[in-house]
């Protein structure tokens, strides 16, 4: 363990040194080969000139080139792939996407991720609304905030195990340890398999989903909240708006764009979901995702490379809607700067 | 924005209520698995860990003693002693001899289990069974019984957990991937981010555009041709394909347009008037990065630092890729993942483990929220 924590810190020195290096070093070299400093006139302004071009190419270029070997190339590749067999070697046209939407599992798991779009997305910024109205009204509020916020900074696996306690199901006769089954029982109710009912299931994972980010969902709406003039509120209050109409009519509509923005940052977040699947059930009881059906088919049977680029292109194409939005917004805010 | 309030009592109080609930909802769940990880291994299944600071009950069995000891008093035969042995620290509510009814009779009281033969079991465990004929057999009576045992509350999971589990191994492979691929990104994003806000060149623009097309890129598109990629890499030079260098840089891969376009429209903020005097000043870009624009945008590094930190620490995916599954790199997310398959039902085990994975997130939130937050405000068009 020794070894292990001196080789990491000497990574992280050679890592981190390398890059400060070649930032530095890589400057000092234009400095060199063409100094503005030391010579006069227009070959001073000359070298100016080259220096301010080729100094953001310096700056920008080791990000731009880790970008292209990990984004940029591999959606090329993985678009290639999906039209090649499961070697990735001949060409196959459209036989995967024909096999896809004859699997059944297949199916299954765009019928889920609808589910799963429909709901998490909707149910985080509901409950973060709500949450973030009623706590901005106490004076421990911002206590109880952190408190929501707190499974933000659980990883998915560590949620999914607290909940699958929560789900626990003990045979007849036991003691029943999972919260869930207990208080079913306490009132009277039969315990159950929650994880293994078809359909229902789904519902139980998403909570998990839910539970994790609606805290991001609060703190991004609480501070939209915020922005509203008070005068705005205490006009509709001495007009007589009671607090339904003020939230409804009044501060819904004024927050609009962000309830868009978290809206659609967990839209994507959902398409992806994987580890709470892969650790509650792995697809079982159909229960399975489009990501996680991906990396099912990556590595099953040896891995069908095939099948799990084209299951990853249908999530592109599903993603690409809330891109060409972002990027429209981003040059609308930035006009190009 | 009081103004909203209800004005009565009864709605200011509903509010408290309701919060009150939510935050209940919220974090009774994760105080679940911290009681149950700091509980002994037989309570865990014996009783809800709500009811852990009371004393745990549950049925057992227990065998009396072979006819061998019987002793004849009064005409009758007697089976005397203590059903616990000597260290009698449980307490018996009820007992009985059928495993369909294990707590037929209430304790202390005498059960007759017909032909005259009578026993009877005290709450401390000792018992007297009497028959009018002699006790035959080698194995005794089976007797069944509702007991209960004083709460215990033990750290030997963590022990068993960290030493024996494996976890204390992964533990150290996490912080491993972790910091190398939170610091790397963050000098490579400042640099470029620091470039596009300031400095002049064609195709800037189309840059910045494709950077904010890539932050929602799935990383799914991803996993397939890195992976070819990296095996190529490996069986070319002769290396292992699951290197932590590997890893490091997908993180940095995946984690760059993020912290471009954080740390980008943050330094685009900063006072024009500043750059401009250093510029005049003679000072070079370089000279103006590192002396002007890095200290002032600690705030935003550090909000990316955590982001980065908390999302590599608690990913799985990409763990699971490009290190693999078993082996000594395994991190700890892939690690829990694999106990949940090996050792289903040890909920000791599971959720002491769980703990671990989620102690250090819980501690850099907790102690850097005010940077967390104002990260998730700047960059919540990001996916997560």
């Amino acid at each position: 363990m020794a070894a292990q924590i001196f080789s990491a810190i000497t990574v992280i020195i050679v890592g981190v040194g390398g890059c400060v290096a070649y930032f530095w070093g890589a400057n000092r070299l234009v400095d060199i080969i063409f100094p503005s400093r030391g010579v006069q006139g227009a070959a001073a302004i000359d070298n100016l000139r080259r220096q301010g071009m080729i100094r953001p190419w310096l700056f920008v270029g080791p990000a731009m080139i880790i970008l292209t070997i990990y984004l940029i190339y591999p959606v090329i590749e993985t678009l290639r792939l999906s039209f090649l067999d499961r070697g990735g070697v001949n060409f196959v046209g459209l036989a995967n996407y024909q096999w896809a939407f004859g699997d059944r599992e297949f199916r299954n798991s765009i019928l889920n991720n609808i589910i799963w779009l429909a709901v998490v997305p909707a149910a985080c910024t509901f409950l973060g609304l709500i949450i973030a109205v009623l706590t901005d009204k106490i004076w421990w509020g911002t206590i109880a905030k952190s408190l929501i916020f707190l499974p933000l900074a659980i990883s998915f696996v560590g949620a999914s195990v607290i909940w699958k306690f929560i789900y626990e199901y003990r045979g007849e006769g036991q003691t029943q340890i999972g919260l869930l089954n207990a208080i079913i029982q306490y009132f009277g109710g039969q315990p159950q398999v929650w994880i293994s009912l078809p359909f229902w299931n789904n519902f139980f994972l998403m909570i998990i989903l839910i539970w994790i980010q609606t805290g991001f969902a609060m703190v991004i709406l609480s501070s939209a909240l915020r922005g509203i003039p008070e005068e705005t509120l205490e006009a509709a209050v001495i007009d007589g708006a009671n607090p339904f109409q003020i939230f409804w009519k009044i501060m819904v509509p004024q927050i609009w764009g962000t309830i868009a923005v978290v809206w659609t940052t967990i839209t994507i977040l959902v398409l992806k979901v994987f580890d709470i699947v892969l650790t509650m059930t792995n697809g079982q009881w159909n229960s399975q995702v489009l990501a996680n059906l991906m990396f099912d088919w990556m590595f099953r049977g040896g891995g069908d490379f095939g099948r799990g680029a084209t299951i990853a292109i249908i999530i592109m194409i599903a993603v690409i809607p809330i891109m060409v939005w972002n990027i429209r917004q981003a040059n609308k805010e930035t006009g190009g700067h | 924005m009081a103004v909203t309030t209800g004005k009565s009592f009864v709605g200011r109080f509903g509010v408290h209520i309701a919060v009150l609930i939510f935050v209940a909802i919220w974090t009774v769940p994760t105080l679940g698995i911290l009681v149950s990880s700091l509980r002994d291994k037989d309570q865990i299944i014996a009783s809800g860990w709500w009811n852990s600071f009371a004393s745990s009950s549950q049925t057992e069995a227990g065998r009396l003693p072979p006819a061998s000891v019987q002793v004849e008093k009064d005409g009758k035969f007697v089976l005397e002693g203590n059903i616990f042995g000597d260290g009698a620290a449980r307490d018996i509510s009820a007992f009985g001899v059928k495993s369909a009814a294990p707590t037929q009779y209430p304790a202390g009281t005498t059960a007759e289990l017909g032909d005259g033969v009578t026993l009877q079991l005290n709450a401390d465990g000792g018992f007297v069974m009497t028959s009018p004929k002699a006790f035959e057999g080698a194995r005794g009576q089976r007797v069944y019984y509702a007991s209960s045992a004083p709460p215990k509350f033990t750290s030997d999971n963590y022990k068993t957990v960290l030493f024996s589990e494996g976890i204390g191994r992964s533990f150290m492979n996490s912080l491993t991937v972790t910091i190398p691929a939170t610091v790397i990104p963050i000098l490579i994003a400042a640099f470029a981010a620091y470039a596009l806000a300031w400095m002049r060149f064609p195709g800037r623009a189309l840059l910045i555009a494709v950077i904010i097309g890539l932050l929602v890129v799935p990383l799914q598109m991803s996993l397939i041709p890195l992976l070819k990629l990296y095996n190529g890499v490996g069986s070319f030079f002769g290396v292992p394909s699951k290197t932590y260098l590997g890893i490091w840089l997908a993180h940095t891969g995946f984690g760059l347009p993020f912290a471009i376009y954080l740390l980008r429209s943050y330094i685009a903020g900063l006072p024009r008037e500043i750059m401009e005097s250093a510029r005049i000043d003679g000072a070079s870009d370089f000279e103006i990065f590192v002396k002007i624009v890095l200290p002032l945008s600690f705030p935003v590094l550090a909000s990316f630092a955590i982001f980065q930190f908390l999302w590599v620490w608690n990913d799985l995916l990409v763990a699971m890729v490009f290190l693999g599954t078993e082996g000594d790199q395994i991190v700890l997310t892939a690690k829990l993942n694999a106990l949940l398959g090996s050792r289903g039902g040890d909920w000791e085990i599971l959720t002491t483990s769980a703990f671990v994975t989620i102690i250090v997130p819980l501690i850099v939130f907790f102690s850097l929220q005010r940077y967390f937050v104002r990260g998730l405000l700047a960059g919540s068009v990001k996916g997560g």
